[in-house]
């Protein structure tokens, strides 16, 4: 306990706040670098360190000229060097990507990752180019990292994202002919803003193209401004003048919270906030801590330090030491504060009077009964706030073993929060540990959120503790271990050096079928890598069709492509392999190849009958199938207008039919052809309109007219079946009128079909008498009452009914007769009842 | 309007809303008004998805029917498509666009959305005609499925049959497995499958893989459903020939069912249509009435059989009339209150029963024509397998009276499934036949039959076999009170719905069957779906609670 507050120095008096100082790491690069010939850029949220020689500080690195850049983990673990063989660098950091960006005097910016590997360039501008740059600013934005370079004619460029670099050119400073004292650019309300200080006047430009002058309230005018500092939350500004004050107020330079003598005229080396409440000051070996009400910690060191700035505090880095140094927690200062009544401080001790095995333990958890869940809550934000870097962890399991010990008492309590905060502090100690180096405070991973996280583990190719994260948070595959499996195996076949057979095995034994890794983007990237036959058999591994379908057709594999197109059963896929085909192939090749696949042979059919007819003919006609090229003709014979392309086309029909030996067509399409000119014959006779009528109707039109012969003649010709020739006699008859004929007709010979559709066409024309008189008494008995009874002869039908003794004939009578004649139904039911006395 | 929808097991209301929703924004990415341009086939459907004036609300201000020529004058700033992905609309919009154009001044914005998706062959089609530049917008509206009804959904794909039996061309399966994916993303994954076919099985295998598709992002929700029931037409092609004889398969039969919207002739209402205004009553124009399990009445005798149904109209209307009675009954204000306030919903089911009585009558005429009941009495036997192995006298004489092609055709299907096919004697007598009286182009109609498998030779008698084994013939089922699902045919019980129930049956499903199965086409499926443990409901999951 001693240890923890024993870092603990207090900023003022008697006000409870108390800045620590925890040891992250000891750094192991001193055989490697000396941190006062060098320049530093280290990333926030305990990112990568890179280190490249001081030309200023004129030293030679034994042995070599060349400039070489390091790259360092937090823990001081080397990442990478690479040779620096472009221009001159003025200026080098990392973006919120950990992309290590270097900016050249002349304005260009060149980008790396943390492996060392080149990874793109852009300019800032032509006018920077041509005149060259002096300094640069680093800046976040909501976009990303943002950049502001001031150029050697005193006006300042920036882009808002390096990512997605536009220009804009900040206003002028009037009169500016000299470098400016001190600037700094942040970004406030998705405005990017530079304070810019001209010896003692300041001026802050907008992005709107605005410049305004400043005047923050000094007591003493007329100071140089030397260095200024912006907070990492953009609200708090630290300005340092010509004669050792540093004023603390607001970034719109409204507020003034306090002006502080340094009695030290030389600017210090750096300048930053701690956190919002306190600015760092550095001189050579000597830190110091300026609270806003003029409250100060001093702090010395026996070597140089460079300082990096954090959320919630700075880190400290040095030849052999990595510090932080932050605001004591509210939480870990409630329970470890000395004398400290706080409900959590409480249940620490009987925590720990209960381990001891002491009768205490329960008179400390009597006097904070009532308020056990915040003391439990107090603990489990210690034990997570509190940087606990000793190989034990005591203070973490003290802590959480006070906060398992007070929930048992707090028995409504959730666990929830215990159970998050307990991996969330496993995570942490895990990402802590030397080997992946990343000294991430609780504060900290919450404002970088742990899939950023996952991100940075990834980037650095910690793969295996990346998914162990992932499932131990139980975080979905998708976003999770699959996301990881990807990274890795697009990682994996960039290593040219394993051969493709092995690389193919080793990724998929790994992923499996893992839901939601894109096989079609690994196989892009090896593809990419020239890696054909890598991608094809990665690409086997991809279950969506619409990926696979167009990175096999990019790679020339159409035939893969359209047999992975035909598996998904997606027929537009398959249009788009088959379109491809036909543009690549000869037509004889294309032809061959769709023909060996059913599916998208049929396709292409389906497409070429929509917008083709003559090449689905050619097609059937290329694989000899004649049934259906026979089909064709004769769906063509009736888009000619002419009788004569008309009657070939049926020919054509006729030979096809042949040639799949289906006679009955054959025959049948002989006829149709022989009808057609036989209706044409007719037509040039008569002027009469013969031609598209069928058969039938052709005889009906003849039978009507009169024309008996011509229509025997058809009979005979097309051998029509007597019944129905007989069936069309009859109704050409009734509808022409002509009940004698009809008559006639009847007599003629016996009906193949009955005397039921004589009587039927006399009843379709209201014919009664005519059906009564000629054609009942010929019907079949047992249809007679039917009969009478649809001719409404209800008389008729009872008496019928009653001669064939038929009592359900008389019952059927019975129901159709109306109750509004009832003489009728009294003699149907004296008929009835006369039936059934005879039984 | 549409609160029939969420009163059945499912909600389709969720599926409407997000239909609705979609739309709404595909209009809002053409600012300004709108006139809307329809394929024909959606105009329909469309209806049961949005009314005209939501569509009214969103700027829409004019719609047309896609039509070639010119569009009509108007003075929009947007011009919106809504068509299926058919090469043939293509040229349709191209014309239109393309006549728009180059009228002097023209100042509208195109757009174009493909019901349920855009396809690579259009988007070629309109670079081709070269209007693809002039689209503003090319983009889906992926509207799947219709609700029509509390259980049931339709794609109104009526070229799906035809597409995939006559040209082997399966987009339509395609687009069956994408609405099943989008039914179990609003109401879980399905944790059973089962199906007969091969077009099923083509289905099913799509739905397995689009799941693996989607990998780890599905949504996860509770399924709502036990089972999904994959048949393909093939397994039963004889039922849908046959004239169905339940109340709305009547009216469909005779009327024509479309989208839930039957039209009739007017003269059966006129009683009704004076209480709207005397002038009305004289109009010849056919009148539209909606048919949904809105409607109570209609909720109740649509599935019944005809012939059970005139009993319930008697029954309601004295129903009514009592309530009516009940007016002398009221003494007290208070009572009189109750009275008034039962009024409008009497009103409303007076109206519904003097439209149901109507149509009933409409429908009566029909049935009791000789022409009707011969042909029902024909179709009887073919069902039982009577003489369908010879050409028969009663098909023959439709034939030489030339009767509507359709009936002809369905009888002669009907027969020919009852008897597996035809002998080569009999099949070519029924199509010279057929060439003779209704013309030579018909030779494409019958060949197309055939490649149906409507039509066909002689094979395996195993249409006895299946009738016994799964029952389809019932021969003392009730009409009024049935207890058999064959009442729908007065006798005959559809294979579809038979494998449907045997598969229901708890513990046992397809098992006790197994060899009937086999003689019903294509293969089977029997298919688990993986849930994960957290959404498995906790009832066991018996398939009788279906």
């Amino acid at each position: 306990m001693m240890s923890i507050i024993g870092s603990w120095s207090p900023l003022g008096l008697g006000k409870n706040v108390f800045y620590s100082k925890s040891d992250l790491y000891s750094m192991h690069w001193a055989d490697l670098v000396d941190l006062s010939k060098v320049n530093i850029a280290a990333a926030s949220y305990g990112g990568p360190i890179a280190i490249r020689r001081d030309d200023s500080k004129i030293t030679k690195i034994q042995g070599s000229t060349k400039k070489v850049i390091f790259i360092f983990s937090a823990a001081g673990q080397k990442i990478s060097q690479f040779v620096w063989n472009s221009g001159c660098v003025i200026e080098f950091s990392w973006s919120s990507t950990e992309d290590l960006l270097c900016v050249q005097d002349d304005g260009q910016v060149l980008v790396y990752d943390i492996f060392g590997t080149f990874k793109r360039v852009f300019s800032m501008g032509q006018e920077a180019k041509d005149t060259g740059i002096i300094e640069c600013r680093f800046f976040t934005t909501s976009l990303g990292t943002g950049l502001a370079v001031l150029t050697k004619s005193y006006r300042i460029f920036v882009v808002n994202s390096v990512e997605n670099p536009t220009i804009r050119r900040l206003a002028e400073i009037p009169g500016l002919n000299a470098p400016p004292s001190s600037w700094t650019v942040f970004n406030l309300e998705r405005q990017t803003r530079a304070i810019v200080a001209k010896n003692a006047d300041i001026f802050l430009l907008n992005q709107g193209g605005q410049c305004q002058d400043q005047y923050p309230a000094f007591t003493q005018a007329g100071q140089f401004i030397t260095e200024m500092a912006v907070s990492v939350n953009n609200k708090h500004l630290a300005l340092f003048t010509s004669s050792g004050t540093l004023w603390i107020g607001s970034s719109d330079m409204q507020t003034c919270d306090c002006e502080f003598d340094t009695k030290c005229l030389q600017r210090p080396q750096q300048l930053m906030w701690c956190g919002t409440e306190a600015v760092v000051a550095y001189w050579d070996k000597l830190l110091l801590v300026i609270g806003s009400h003029k409250e100060f910690i001093h702090y010395a060191y026996h070597e140089p330090v460079y300082l990096v700035p954090e959320v919630d505090g700075i880190r400290i880095l040095g030849q052999t030491l990595h510090e932080l140094l932050q605001k004591v927690p509210e939480s870990v200062m409630d329970v470890y504060r000395i004398g400290s009544m706080a409900v959590g401080a409480i249940l620490m001790e009987a925590a720990r009077e209960f381990e001891n095995g002491s009768y205490k333990a329960d008179e400390y958890i009597r006097m904070i009964k009532d308020s056990l869940e915040e003391a439990v809550k107090q603990c489990i934000e210690a034990a997570g706030n509190i940087y606990d870097n000793t190989a034990t962890k005591e203070n973490q399991k003290a802590l959480l073993r006070a906060a398992s010990f007070g929930k048992c008492f707090a028995v409504d309590m959730n666990a929830d929060l215990f159970v998050n905060a307990c991996q969330l502090i496993r995570v942490l100690n895990a990402i802590r540990d030397t080997p992946v180096g990343i000294p991430l405070t609780h504060t900290q991973l919450q404002s970088l959120t742990l899939r950023v996280l996952i991100d940075r583990l990834i980037l650095r190719r910690h793969y295996p503790l990346a998914i162990r994260i992932c499932e131990y948070l139980k975080i979905p595959d998708c976003e999770g271990a699959s996301r990881i499996l990807a990274h890795w195996a697009c990682y994996k076949v960039q290593q040219v050096n394993i051969p493709e057979e092995q690389l193919a095995t080793a990724i998929t034994e790994k992923l499996g079928n893992t839901a939601g890794v894109s096989y079609a983007e690994i196989a892009n990237k090896a593809s990419d890598c020239g890696r054909t036959q890598l991608a094809i058999r990665l690409l086997d591994h991809e279950p969506r069709a619409s990926e696979q379908v167009p990175l096999l057709m990019k790679i020339n594999r159409d035939d893969v492509a359209l047999t992975k197109a035909i598996e998904s059963g997606d027929t537009d896929l398959v249009y788009t392999v088959i379109l491809r085909l036909k543009q690549t192939l000869k037509t004889g090749e294309f032809l061959m190849s769709i023909t060996r696949i059913p599916v998208a042979y049929s396709l292409y059919l389906q497409l070429c009958r929509q917008q083709n007819r003559e090449l689905l003919m050619d097609m059937f006609y290329q694989t000899d199938n004649f049934h259906e090229e026979a089909h064709c003709y004769i769906y063509n014979s009736y888009q000619q207008k002419s009788i004569d392309k008309r009657l070939a086309d049926l020919q054509g029909a006729h030979d096809s039919f042949s040639k799949a030996k289906n006679d009955f067509m054959a025959k049948q399409v002989e006829d149709e052809m022989r009808l057609i000119r036989w209706q044409c014959e007719q037509e040039r006779k008569s002027e009469k309109p013969y031609l598209d009528l069928s058969l039938q109707d052709t005889m009906t039109v003849l039978l009507k007219a009169g024309l008996n012969k011509q229509a025997e003649e058809l009979r005979k010709d097309f051998k029509v079946p007597d019944k129905r020739f007989w069936w069309i006699k009859i109704m050409a008859l009734a509808d022409t009128g002509n009940w004698q004929e009809l008559d006639k007709f009847s007599k003629s010979k016996k009906s193949p079909i009955g005397y039921e559709p004589f009587a039927e066409v006399c009843l379709k024309h209201q014919n009664v008498s005519e059906a009564r008189n000629k054609y009942i008494p010929r019907i079949s008995s047992e249809n007679k009452v039917k009969f009478l009874v649809k001719l409404g002869l209800l008389e008729d039908a009872a008496e019928v009914a009653f001669q064939q003794k038929r009592d359900e004939e008389l019952q059927y009578v019975l129901a159709h007769c109306s109750p509004l004649k009832p003489n009728l139904v009294a003699k149907i039911n004296s008929l009835r009842s006369q039936l059934t006395a005879k039984k | 309007m549409f609160s029939h929808l969420s009163s059945g097991k499912l909600n389709f209301s969720i599926l409407k809303e997000s239909a609705r929703r979609e739309l709404l924004e595909c209009l809002d990415r053409c600012v300004g008004t709108k006139a809307l341009i329809w394929d024909d086939n959606l105009t329909g459907p469309f209806g049961l998805i949005a009314e005209y004036a939501l569509l009214k609300e969103h700027d829409v201000t004019r719609m047309f029917p896609l039509k070639p020529g010119h569009l009509p004058q108007t003075t929009v700033q947007n011009v919106v498509f809504f068509c299926r992905p058919r090469l043939a609309l293509m040229e349709l919009i191209a014309e239109n666009v393309l006549k728009e154009e180059a009228g002097a001044g023209s100042k509208k914005e195109f757009h174009v959305f493909f019901v349920p998706r855009k396809t690579l062959l259009c988007e070629r089609k309109l670079k081709e005609l070269g209007v693809y530049g002039t689209f503003a917008t090319i983009d889906d509206y992926s509207l799947e499925m219709y609700p029509y009804d509390s259980d049931l959904l339709s794609m109104e794909m009526e070229d799906s049959f035809k597409d995939c039996t006559l040209y082997e061309d399966y987009t339509s399966l395609y687009d069956c497995a994408k609405a099943l994916m989008t039914v179990q993303a609003l109401y879980g994954v399905i944790p059973y499958i089962h199906g007969k076919g091969q077009h099923a099985k083509h289905v099913c295998d799509m739905v397995l893989r689009m799941r693996l598709e989607l990998g780890g992002t599905e949504v996860q929700i509770v399924p709502q459903i036990d089972s999904l029931l994959l048949l393909d037409r093939s397994v039963d092609l004889l039922t849908p020939l046959a004239t169905q004889l339940t109340y709305e398969g009547l009216i469909d039969e005779i009327f024509g069912i479309n989208h839930t919207i039957v039209q009739l002739p007017p003269e059966k209402f006129a009683s009704s249509s004076e209480a709207q205004g005397g002038a009305s009553a004289f109009s010849t124009e056919l009148r539209k009435i909606v048919l949904n399990s809105g409607e109570e009445l209609y909720a109740e005798i649509r599935d019944k059989n005809f012939n059970a149904v005139g009993q319930v109209l008697s029954r309601k209307a004295k129903a009514i009339s009592a309530q009516f009675e009940e007016r002398h009954g009221a003494k007290t204000v208070g009572e009189i209150k109750k009275f008034v306030s039962k009024l409008p919903y009497i009103q409303a089911a007076k109206e519904s029963l003097g439209n149901h009585t109507s149509i009933a009558e409409l429908v009566k005429e029909v049935t009791d024509s000789s022409e009707f009941v011969g042909c029902l009495h024909t179709q009887q036997e073919f069902m039982n397998g009577v003489d369908t192995d010879k050409v028969h006298p009663y098909v023959e004489d439709c034939i030489s009276k030339q009767d509507p092609l359709t009936k002809v055709l369905r009888l002669l299907c009907m027969q020919c499934a009852a008897n597996n096919g035809f002998k080569p004697k009999v099949m070519e007598f029924y199509k010279q036949e057929i060439i003779q009286t209704y013309g030579f182009q018909h030779a494409i109609t019958l060949n197309n039959l055939e490649k149906a498998g409507l039509l066909r030779v002689q094979g395996n008698k195993t249409y006895p076999a299946l009738r016994k084994g799964l029952r389809l013939i019932v021969e003392d089922v009730s009409e009024q009170n049935p207890t058999d699902a064959s009442y729908v045919y007065s006798g005959y019980a559809p294979v579809t719905v038979r494998l449907a129930q045997f598969l229901a049956r708890p513990g046992q499903g397809w098992r006790s069957v197994e060899n009937v199965m086999d003689l019903i086409p294509g293969p089977k499926i029997e298919v688990a779906q993986e849930i994960p443990a957290g959404l498995k409901k906790k009832r066991r999951l018996t398939l009788d609670n279906l």
